[in-house]
């Protein structure tokens, strides 16, 4: 924990490949070119370019929040950032512990109990065995489940599998927090030790990086936004400047720290 | 098409990440009120803290770049053996919760067949029930393995793809947990033949030793499998039933329930058929023969021949999974 976070890319691109109908089909695939027609069939391949040259310089102390509406690559970018997707074109160095928050369910599996979810998510992260049981500990003792949690996700209340993703999602402290709009939605609903949780979790990490939609919660956690259009940087700076300029606003002077 | 170059520091393989398994079945989530009442019993924990990593990529086309990417791969694959057996492990726990006898349904399913099929060909071939019981066992078994493994690594990625477009992981962990679960079912089946065995009173002997070298070309062989079958069958949906028809007609052509001997002269060509030569490496010596040296030249030669396309496929491929599945 000693070095410092930091995010660099330069130039990325990215390209989503859509297959559909035939071209998932090996033997129509044989067929067209035995016919002479996989050439044309190639050309058909519908490829949508999901992130354009982007260029990006974080350092330590970053709050940047990503906005655009659908499809303008937020989240692309943020797995891209994670590296689960690999950009076609370009570099990027990412340093520094990585916690990304894309997904609700974020890893669990119903069919299994709560420790073994638990224990689980501690061995994606490839937490050291000593560590596992502190995971443990810290979890259980968050999400308050008691005796349900050696029994399956499967049959956990709505609100307990909430609880457990929520202190599963927070319990392992990253330098560099990537976070998708979700987890956002409903912040005023928050209750306050969850928030205190959270929030201590994204103060706690030296970048954060926030997809949203809600302009209000990027104005509350970030100093910096890129606006992202299909794919493109539209606009790059202080939070409330372009805040102001993606909701069509007069720019204001009042950038929101 | 281009690849990059990806490099991890020395003992931090991985950025941290959050993976979402499972996350199909999880069904409706609550909506903002569910929020509301859910985290109201929550209370602050504290946290452990995460590893640190370094994650760099650049663009790179070449083979060379593909090939250090793929190999940074199975390097990280393997440092996460951890994480593969309890996959593997909890992949066979979750195929047999709440039935009562567990993985232990295969052993008696399997002994059944052997008991059926080994009383009606040992009639049909006119052989000693005692010669071609422990033949059979040995071979159904063995058959069994390799078929399921093969048509399992077809989904490797697939049935990962939760895992892999929520969180950056090495793809060798998948190979490793496909050829893990595969071994357990293994570990299961050779009661089967511990009993055969014991029935017909065969004896363990020094000829026995000679799988150690053939079990671990099988470990080789299958986890290039599964890179190869894995990688394919993202991108074509419909190779595994291919895959599947190909083991079918295999299983006709090999010698699982009929014997090598009986081809006559035809069985000097049998070398040619790799799921012969694998098959003999390891049975061979329980049966208490050595097998040939064209018999291992095969399979070595076959094994070469398979990591050398599988490799070659998954350096091309291994940027893309995350895109196809």
């Amino acid at each position: 924990m000693t070095s410092e976070a930091s995010i660099d890319v330069e130039g990325i691109s990215v390209f989503f490949p859509l297959y559909h109908g035939s071209s998932r089909s090996l033997k129509k695939m044989v067929v067209a070119a035995a016919a002479g027609r996989l050439a044309k069939d190639q050309q058909q391949r519908i490829v949508v370019q999901a992130l354009r040259d982007i260029h990006l310089k974080l350092r330590s102390g970053d709050r940047l929040g990503l906005v655009g509406s659908n499809g303008a690559g937020k989240t692309t970018l943020l797995r891209v950032l994670a590296g689960i997707y690999e950009p076609v074109t370009g570099r990027m160095r990412v340093q520094g512990s990585l916690n990304a928050l894309l997904d609700p369910s974020l890893g669990m599996n119903v069919e299994l109990t709560g420790r073994e979810n638990i224990r689980l998510r501690g061995l994606y992260n490839g937490l050291p065995s000593g560590l596992l049981s502190q995971l443990e500990d810290d979890v259980a003792e968050f999400a308050e489940l008691g005796d349900f949690l050696d029994l399956p996700v499967r049959i956990y209340s709505a609100g307990m599998v909430v609880r457990l993703g929520f202190a599963l999602a927070t319990a392992i402290k990253p330098q560099i927090l990537l976070m998708d709009e979700w987890f956002l939605a409903g912040d005023a609903a928050f209750l306050e030790k969850a928030r205190h949780r959270l929030e201590a979790m994204v103060k706690g990490a030296d970048i954060l990086v926030l997809s949203s939609h809600q302009d209000e919660i990027v104005r509350h956690w970030c100093s910096r936004v890129l606006w992202l259009d299909q794919g493109e940087v539209r606009a790059d700076g202080p939070a409330g400047e372009v805040l102001d300029a993606y909701l069509g606003r007069e720019p204001a002077s009042a950038a929101v720290e | 098409m281009l690849s990059m170059v990806a490099r991890a520091d020395g003992q931090n393989g991985r950025p941290e990440r959050v993976g979402r398994a499972g996350w199909r079945q999880l069904g409706q989530l609550p909506d903002k009120g569910g929020w509301f009442i859910a985290l109201r019993r929550m209370n602050l924990g504290t946290t452990p803290v995460a590893r640190t990593a370094l994650l760099e990529f650049e663009a790179d086309m070449t083979t060379a770049g593909r090939h250090r990417l793929a190999m940074a791969d199975v390097g990280g694959g393997l440092k996460l053996w951890r994480l593969a057996l309890s996959l593997g492990w909890l992949d066979t726990r979750l195929r047999y919760r709440g039935s009562m006898l567990g993985p232990l349904w295969l052993t008696i399913s399997t002994g059944v067949m052997v008991g059926a099929l080994g009383v009606l060909y040992s009639a049909l071939f006119g052989m000693d029930i005692r010669d071609y019981l422990p033949f059979l066992s040995l071979s159904l078994v063995l058959w069994a393995f390799l078929s399921s493994l093969v048509s399992e690594a077809c989904t490797t990625f697939t049935e990962s793809e939760a895992i892999i477009r929520s969180v950056r992981m090495p793809f060798f962990v998948f190979s490793i947990r496909t050829l893990v679960r595969n071994i357990i079912v293994l570990a299961h089946n050779v009661i089967v033949i511990l009993i055969v065995f014991g029935i017909f009173a065969v004896w363990p002997n020094w000829n026995w030793l000679l799988i150690v070298p053939g079990l671990a070309l099988w470990v080789a062989d299958g986890l290039a499998l599964t890179l190869l079958l894995g990688a394919f069958c993202a991108r074509f949906r419909d190779i595994q039933p291919i895959v599947n028809s190909i083991m079918q007609i295999a299983f006709f052509l090999t010698p699982v329930i009929w014997k090598p001997e009986q081809l006559g002269t035809g069985a000097a060509k049998l070398p040619l058929n790799p799921f012969f030569d694998l098959m003999e490496i390891v049975r061979a010596p329980l049966l208490g023969h050595t097998p040939g040296v064209l018999v291992w030249i095969g399979a070595i030669l076959f094994s070469l021949a398979l990591w050398a396309v599988s490799w070659s496929l998954f350096i091309r491929a291994r940027g893309r999974v995350a895109f196809w599945i």
